[in-house]
């Protein structure tokens, strides 16, 4: 990655005390064990990475914060606030986004619609003020088409706005689905494997956004990437997860000289 | 040539959120509606209007109810028939038992009776999905025809469960002749779809189409999936009821339990498959289609026997006609599962571009 190298040097981004902190997670699906006395903190403005070789637990960690999975142990804190168990409908009240491996996009509704949807939490008339589609709930339609289209203008996917996206290729639909992430306007951005099967242009120009919206609205964004190239570049801190432990903590230099991460990734000798 | 849109542009949000944002559909449309309310009337005949259009009407109420629960929602029903029952025998129940209630308010209390039931019979979808809840939901349809019989009270301990409808009366005006009646449900139709269409471009229906399309990720966004789908039942059956108490009130005149039988629950099924699953139009399409069929096919037979000179059984169209059926419903589900409304949009794509398509 040329452009977004050497992020530590920005001036412009402060990074602020812990948004978000877990602390000795554990979760395990009958026998096995996904993840192993897990914490680790999130400061806000940051952008984060957790990595790690497949099955390591990374997914698990984010379907833990935002409350799809109820680890058996350990707590989490978001905004001085703390859960034993968090739940999707709360994590998302409280402003945690996210994004999934396998595109989850709406397949059958337009791109439009889809980031309608990210601002669901936001909208706020009653049953029947919908189907009569008058007064507050024309108004709120209207003021919230007028900001999904500035995220529309930002992720540049004016073109296909009223495309199912079911129809779009693989790149566009990831953005979409950044962009319906984007629409609940988070505070923290879960991301997973947001450049996964994508192209050279197509992970810079995902970069691009992933700073952007990091520099732009100050959203702090926790990350999970396959590509070491993207992760030394553009995240502050990482995490490295093996075999549901955790292994590794910090800045990306001080990970990349790790020897338990070296010996994760590349083996070692018996 | 027919469809263009060139010089149209829509310079304002709302003016991009309006139903028909092309000129072309609003003039259409207005038409359509201009024939519906004063041709109609005019030239149709009392068959027509008895037996074709109020049917038509009433049975795209009730796929438009189907469609908003399977086709938006993504939950499957069976139980469609049921839900008409119920809004059917409320309805009359209220205009017997409660001296001077309006009759467009037995009908809405009708609907509400039919959503509460619905939202009974839809609680297992938040636990089962797919056929597994097509099967659940089967239990209303088994269930509602035969409570209705065992218990007298809600036909008024009448033989055989038939109720006659009372007649329709609103402000001293009765509606008893054909074209009044069909009027009268033009207009309750019209109204029920239009808040139908409103309903699926807010926000309630994203959200039936993310639990739809995706419910984890519906979830995470923040959508209750319960409450959504619950709500879908609810409104959905609200729609079967009401087009239940018009289906008694305004078309048969007197009906029994048995007539909101599985047959019924299928048929309104095929309307919404072969017009359009998660289409507002195509629940009208579907309607008209498998309304008129029947006719259709009873000219074409009678008039290709006549032709060939066969003498037909007096049982085959009806046999033609489930024969024709089943083979439409396989041609729709490979071909196009989107139904009528779908080649519909196609058409008028290739319209836009007709005759020069490059």
């Amino acid at each position: 990655m040329s452009e977004p190298a050497s992020h530590e040097h920005n001036p412009g981004r402060r990074i602020g005390g812990t948004l978000l902190s877990v602390d000795n997670i554990s979760l395990a699906f009958g026998g096995v064990k996904a993840l192993t006395d897990i914490s680790f903190d999130v400061r806000e403005h940051e952008i984060r990475a957790i990595i790690g070789p497949n099955g390591a637990g990374k997914s698990s960690m984010l379907n833990c914060i935002n409350g799809v999975y109820t680890p058996q142990q350990g707590r989490i804190r978001f905004d001085g606030q703390e859960f034993q168990r968090m739940d999707p409908h709360k994590a998302a009240s409280m402003g945690i986004a996210r994004t999934f491996q396998n595109i989850a996009l709406f397949k059958g509704m337009s791109v439009l619609d889809n980031i309608m949807t990210g601002r669901m939490l936001k909208m706020r008339t009653n049953l029947f003020l919908q189907a009569l589609y008058v007064g507050p709930n024309r108004r709120e339609e209207l003021e919230h088409r007028r900001h999904v289209e500035h995220i529309i203008d930002f992720l540049q996917i004016e073109s296909v706005r009223k495309t199912p996206v079911g129809r779009l290729p693989y790149g566009v639909q990831k953005r979409v689905e950044l962009g319906r992430a984007l629409a609940a306007e988070p505070r923290l951005l879960l991301l997973d494997e947001p450049m996964a099967g994508m192209n050279i242009e197509e992970k810079q120009d995902m970069c691009r956004f992933v700073l952007d919206v990091n520099d732009e609205f100050g959203t702090t964004i926790v990350l999970i990437e396959h590509d070491m190239g993207v992760v030394m570049d553009i995240s502050d801190r990482v995490v490295v997860l093996d075999y549901g432990k955790k292994i590794g903590d910090g800045t990306p230099g001080e990970v990349r000289a790790n020897k338990a991460v070296i010996d994760a990734y590349l083996g070692v000798a018996h | 040539m027919l469809y263009r849109e060139a010089g149209q542009f829509r310079t304002s949000y709302e003016a991009d959120q309006q139903i028909f944002p092309i000129r072309q559909d609003r003039i259409a449309f207005a038409l359509l509606m201009a024939v519906a309310v004063v041709g109609v009337p005019l030239f149709a005949s009392d068959y027509w209007l008895t037996a074709i259009l109020i049917p038509f009407l009433v049975f795209a109420l009730a796929s438009l109810g189907l469609n908003i629960l399977t086709g938006y929602a993504g939950q499957l029903s069976l139980g469609t028939a049921a839900f008409m029952a119920v809004g059917a025998f409320a309805a009359y129940n209220f205009q017997l038992r409660v001296p001077g209630i309006p009759i467009l308010v037995s009908f809405l209390l009708g609907g509400a009776s039919a959503a509460l039931v619905g939202v009974a019979f839809g609680l297992p979808s938040l636990r089962i999905k797919g056929f597994y809840l097509a099967v659940a939901t089967l239990a209303a349809q088994f269930f509602v025809p035969w409570l209705l019989v065992k218990v007298g009270w809600f036909s008024n301990y009448s033989a055989s469960g038939v109720i006659t409808a009372q007649k329709i009366e609103i402000l001293g005006f009765v509606f008893d002749s054909p074209v009044r009646r069909y009027l009268l449900v033009l207009a309750i139709v019209a109204l029920l779809a239009l808040a139908a269409k409103n309903l699926v471009r807010s926000r309630i229906g994203r959200a039936w189409m993310a639990v739809r399309d995706m419910d984890v990720a519906a979830e995470v966004i923040g959508i209750r999936i319960m409450r959504t789908k619950l709500i879908a039942f609810a409104v959905s059956s609200f729609y079967c009821g009401v087009a239940g108490a018009l289906y008694a009130f305004a078309y048969l005149g007197s009906v029994e339990p048995d007539a909101f039988n599985l047959d019924l629950s299928f048929r309104i099924l095929f309307m919404v498959i072969i017009g359009g699953v998660g289409s507002i139009l195509g629940s009208f399409l579907g309607a008209a289609f498998i309304t008129l069929l029947p006719i259709l096919l009873e000219v074409l037979l009678h008039g290709g026997a006549g032709l060939l000179g066969l003498n037909l059984s007096p049982g085959t169209p009806s046999m033609m006609q489930l024969v024709v059926f089943g083979g439409l419903i396989i041609f729709f589900l490979i071909v196009e599962p989107h139904g009528l409304a779908r080649l519909w949009q196609i058409a008028k794509e290739k319209l836009r571009l007709w005759p020069f398509p490059y």
